[in-house]
């Protein structure tokens, strides 16, 4: 999601799934939806048979969703950069892009800094020691009078970012894609025309993807490059248009609106760091400066972080939240260094952790909820390892799963024997989704409220109840022993009707936010407009004074005085575009499609008005909620409203790893780069440097192979589950091996395969298969072969499985430190007696 | 299982059906659409969970695709069959077609059975089998051109899918149909399907699949299933036979020798009343064994 917001401002799903159904093309790569989002994609097949729409598919597999694609090309498992840097290169050589959006919504011609270059491979402003870059060699240019963005509106001066990326994308020709990709010439051609097919304001075209981008050292920049190219083809902000990331949970989305990671607070609000000791400083840095002051300006709506941040603090701290003591600023944790879970592993199997500076020792104790480590991180020995060297493990699950059993995992994770490790583990039985309330935040940002279909089992407690009961509990030990910095736990607002079990209906309300005092009209103080106590109708109403709280600024309005809107169950379409305004909530602010002002020209009227996402009627905006300012006419505003700018970015100098995406190859690659032998795999990637962090050569392993999920299977719950039916119609697993590659190798269909990586093997059969073509990169024959995910060691017994993370790479994505699960190398051999 | 309030049009070994003819029922029929298929098996599932059927023996690769059990059981009476084929125009294809009883118009297995009854077809065309008339012989699986019916052994009944017959006379759909995430399955009346299926193959012949069509065999008089064809000229594909007819060693013995046996058996009952009439009743030489329960 962090390229998402790079580009366009926030982190989620431009559009929506019943959104779907307005396209006139849906290119999938990165994500196999009618595998792992088959309800979803009802909507691309409700667009193929009502509009005839076409479907693309573009995956390292021929797979279920390429069965009912109109094209369908194979590309080696992450080149994905070079593949959508093709489509761009033709979309700009061919003028198949969307010229008049590009020039209205786009920073296409704002004028880049001198300092920004390009070379063999490395964007300026990298550090060697540090593998890192300085951003500050990135910004934009200021036009020396105004001192605001310079900006050139033909498109000509060549240091204006269209012509930066038009350069930086001429490397990119059919037969470049081709040498890197593996996807022969004409078929990338064929794929180039029918996506830049969308190019104009008559056609519109959606993008699905899903973890088969996120999960690569390049991740990010994949996605960046697919937003990118839907700029170009101006497709964001558009009925049927936008960057459709699917979640892979059912509430993936909620928990990263809720701040589910170390950087973020509720809302995407930031962590506070050391630097940053008081309210005042933290604030100061919020808000991005914007250097646009001409008309088209940015209404940079982060302006207003200080109304977010001090209604979360007061949701967070209650009474004891003041002004004048910073609304208890100081009590929250400052955190410097990464904490991202791969790390946290890293230090606990290291023992030690050099994060704050000095050395200090590892962590001694995890509670885990919802959440197998063992199974879905990379390279399982290393944690399998990392959980040995803890005093406890808390786990909160439903069942007991590969992480509660690691202490008796099977040989080959390499871990030391059960009576050697001295870990206490504690398994609280949770109760499952139809086992309480509460809301599911889909892929479409819908936050949906659900109602509890029958009482957990045993002893099983909700998650809020558990948690409820470890906070008090740590409360009470904090009242009765003190001990370090106990006002963090004392000062706590924790005032919900029943303490040990909070509603979820009273936290959702929390969630929305009240007014704490009265709340004055804004353009007439003689009015009020919350008394106090009332719950807010919108972020637009929180205050940064402290008589607001909000516990996430971003999801008010859905639970306001009309009462929790979560719940509404109304699927009324008056505009037929699928939009459903009174079914459920969509953040922000019950707006459909984001970015919405994007799908209107420089006068307010809609590119297509056959699909219009909202229209100036000369006095306000209608249609969807409009992202933008109701009343502000045409020509006020950007579409881009959280970016400075206020345009999408084509050019965006705050990732971690370049302004523009670069193919790189994965740490584990079948060839060198072609384009620069030099830097072939990201200079900034992150990578662990333990006795169990090891990573494989092209000689030893000269096999790509890549892991995906099976529609039978969700995740790695099932197995544990007493639930025969999944396991009947998907009962073990296999790997999937080209025909030709089994020839070559000995391998039947249904025979057993060891398949090695530098971090292990897995041994299994064999589904030989026509949907995996061997690929020719530039004269060198390389194969792939791919494997299911779902299986482990726990649960059943007779659905037990290797985990397909123990051949997996601790190579990692530098903005997100999502590990490379989607490429890695392997040795394919045929089983024997000798060798399994 | 015959069902109470759903009148008869045929009956297996019988001359007519049980039903008055009074009331009409519109044929009903399945709507498959293999081109927006995406084999994710959820009508697999559903089948199972609404018939409460055990679980079947499934094992991993079968001919190097996800499909589990080479075929149908009597235990599994809705099973997706994958098939990888190299075209010459459309390259590599992965079908995938949902197997299940087609419910013929002209149903081979109800004219194979020799047990009165045991199989049916409602006056909404759908074929049942009914397990307390089920004599467990076999003889319908010779007579299914589409090798639908299946023994079970453990009750010694034949089994094959019910058009979920119990959901739809109280108007309810099919449970694959319910299940179906893509809308590729859909049920109603088969005039209107029809339609639909004529729609989409005029869509997949614009998409440059020139041989598209749907699959309504008429050498059954018709199917209960609609299947919709990418590939058309090819049904084999995906694992349906080209022209499908009742075998004749069938029809032989429904049309030809089943009357000659009922003229014989008319005969021997005349034959009866006749000796009745002449000689009187035939006493029973031991009648303690008249009476005895069931084997």
């Amino acid at each position: 999601m962090a390229s998402l917001a790079a580009t366009f401002g926030r982190g989620a799903m431009t559009n929506g799934w019943t959104d779907i159904k307005n396209t006139d093309l849906v290119f999938v790569m990165g994500g196999n939806p009618a595998e792992n989002h088959p309800c979803g994609f009802k909507w691309a097949i409700e667009a193929k048979k009502n509009r005839n729409a076409k479907i693309v598919v573009v995956d390292p597999r021929f797979t279920r969703t390429a069965a009912v694609a109109d094209i369908f090309a194979q590309l080696r498992a992450g080149t994905d950069i070079a593949f959508l840097s093709g489509i761009m290169r033709y979309a700009i050589e061919k003028k198949r892009f969307h010229e008049d959006y590009v020039k209205l919504h786009t920073n296409a011609p704002y004028v880049i800094g001198e300092k920004f270059q390009f070379t063999e491979g490395l964007f300026s402003g990298f550090d060697q020691t540090k593998a890192e870059y300085d951003k500050n060699a990135w910004q934009y240019q200021a036009d020396p009078k105004t001192n605001a963005y310079m900006v050139d509106e033909t498109l000509q001066n060549p240091r204006c970012v269209f012509q930066l990326l038009k350069q930086h994308v001429s490397r990119y020709t059919p037969e470049m894609v081709e040498q890197i990709c593996g996807t022969p010439k004409d078929q990338f051609i064929k794929i180039a025309e029918a996506v830049t097919s969308t190019g104009n304001p008559e056609r519109v075209g959606t993008i699905l993807y899903a973890l088969g981008w996120t999960q690569h050292s390049t991740g990010v920049q994949i996605i960046r490059a697919a937003a990118m190219l839907q700029l170009l083809l101006g497709n964001v902000g558009r009925p049927g248009g936008g960057v459709n990331a699917l979640r892979g949970h059912s509430n993936i989305q909620g928990a990263t609106d809720m701040g589910g990671t170390f950087e973020i607070l509720p809302g995407y609000l930031k962590t506070p760091t050391g630097a940053t000791q008081t309210l005042a400083e933290y604030l100061e840095k919020g808000p991005p400066t914007t250097l646009n002051k001409q008309s088209w300006a940015s209404m940079n709506y982060w302006q207003n972080y200080p109304k977010f941040m001090v209604s979360l603090l007061k949701a967070y701290y209650g009474r004891t939240a003041t002004k004048e003591n910073d609304y208890n600023y100081a009590l929250m944790p400052k955190v410097d260094g990464n904490y991202s879970w791969m790390y946290l592993f890293d230090d606990m199997y290291r023992g030690s952790s050099t994060r704050a500076g000095g050395k200090e020792p590892g962590p001694e104790g995890l509670i885990s909820f919802g959440m197998n480590p063992v199974g879905t991180g990379p390279n399982s020995p290393k944690m399998v390892a990392a959980l040995s060297k803890l005093k406890w493990l808390v786990m909160v699950e439903n069942f007991e799963n590969e992480s509660a059993t690691f202490w008796k995992a099977p040989k080959e994770y390499g871990g030391a024997a059960p009576k050697d490790i001295q870990t206490t583990v504690y398994q609280l039985p949770a109760a499952n989704f139809a086992e309480k309330d509460g809301t599911f935040t889909n892929s479409s940002r819908w936050m949906q409220w659900k109602w509890k279909a029958i009482d957990p089992p045993g002893q099983a407690k909700s998650d809020q109840e558990v948690l409820a009961r470890i906070f008090l509990a740590v409360r009470d030990l904090y009242r009765k022993d003190g001990g370090a910095l106990p006002e963090a736990v004392l000062a706590i607002d924790w005032g919900y009707t029943n303490p040990y079990a909070p509603d979820l209906g009273e936290v959702l309300k929390e969630i929305n936010g009240k007014a704490l005092d009265d709340i004055k009209d804004p353009k007439d103080p003689t009015k009020i407009i919350k008394k106090k106590g009332e719950q807010v109708d919108g972020f637009a109403q929180l205050q940064d004074d402290g008589t607001t709280m909000c516990g996430n600024w971003l999801h008010s309005g859905v639970y306001s005085s009309a009462g929790n809107l979560a719940a509404r169950r109304n699927n009324a379409d008056p505009l037929g575009l699928g939009m459903f305004h009174e079914w459920a909530f969509s953040w922000p602010a019950n707006r459909r499609v984001m970015y919405n002002r994007a799908s209107a020209d420089k006068d307010g009227k809609p590119w297509d008005p056959t699909r219009p996402g909202i229209v100036w009627n000369g006095e306000k905006w209608v249609g969807d909620v409009p992202d933008i300012k109701p009343d502000s006419p045409p020509g006020q505003f950007g579409a881009f409203i959280m970016l400075p700018e206020g345009v999408g970015r084509l050019y965006s100098p705050v990732l971690n790893d370049g302004p523009f995406p670069e193919h790189y190859e994965a740490i584990e690659a079948p060839v060198d780069n072609v384009l620069h032998a030099k830097v072939t795999s990201n200079p900034v990637s992150k990578k662990f440097s333990t006795d169990k962090d090891k990573y494989g050569g092209r000689d030893q392993f000269p096999i790509v192979c890549t892991t995906y999920r099976l529609t039978e299977h969700f995740h790695y719950w099932t197995k544990h589950h007493i639930n025969g039916r999944l396991n009947e119609v998907q009962p073990e697993f296999f790997f999937e091996i080209p025909e030709e590659l089994a020839k070559e190798k000995g391998i039947a269909n249904g025979s057993k395969v060891k398949v090695t990586s530098a971090r292990g093997s897995i041994v299994g059969p064999a589904v030989v298969t026509k949907r995996i073509l061997s690929m020719n990169l530039g004269g060198k024959k390389v194969w792939q072969i791919g494997f299911p995910i779902h299986w482990g060691y726990a649960g059943d017994p007779k659905h037990a499985g290797p985990l397909a993370n123990l051949l997996t790479p601790s190579a990692m994505d530098p903005n997100t430190w999502t590990p490379e699960f989607k490429t890695f190398l392997v040795q394919v051999e045929k089983a024997t007696g000798e060798n399994v | 299982m015959a069902l109470q309030g759903l009148e008869i049009r045929r009956s297996s070994a019988s001359l007519r059906g049980g039903g008055t003819g009074l009331r009409k029922m519109a044929t009903v029929a399945k709507y498959i659409d293999t081109s927006t298929c995406i084999g994710c098996k959820a009508c697999e599932v559903a089948c199972q969970e609404w018939n409460d059927l055990p679980n079947a023996q499934t094992s991993g690769p079968q001919h190097g695709t996800y499909q589990t059990l080479p075929t149908m059981t009597a235990n599994f009476w809705n099973l997706i069959k994958f098939r990888e084929v190299e075209t010459q125009d459309h390259g590599l294809q992965w079908l995938m077609r949902k197997d299940q009883c087609m419910h013929c118009d002209e149903p081979g297995c109800l004219e194979a059975c020799p047990a009165p009854g045991a199989i049916v077809q409602y006056v909404n065309g759908i074929v049942d089998v009914d397990p307390e008339k089920c004599i467990g012989c076999g003889l319908c699986e010779t007579g299914c051109p589409f090798d639908v019916p299946r023994y079970a052994q453990a009750t010694n009944k034949m089994a094959k899918c019910t058009l979920c017959v119990d959901r739809v006379s109280v108007g309810l759909e099919p449970a694959c149909i319910k299940a179906c995430p893509t809308g590729c399955l859909q049920f109603g009346d088969k005039t209107a399907l029809l339609e639909v299926a004529k729609h989409r193959v005029e869509q997949l012949h614009g998409d440059g699949f020139a041989q598209a069509s749907y699959y309504d065999p008429q050498g059954v008089g018709g199917t209960g299933v609609i299947t919709v064809l990418k590939h058309g000229d090819h049904p084999e594909w995906y694992g349906l036979p080209k022209d499908p007819t009742v075998p004749t060693t069938v029809s032989v013995w429904k049309r030809v020798l089943h009357p000659i046996g009922f003229v014989a058996m008319a005969a021997a009952i005349f034959g009866a009343i006749g000796h009745f009439m002449a000689f009187g009743p035939k006493k029973p030489k031991d009648s303690s064994r008249e009476t005895g329960g069931e084997v």
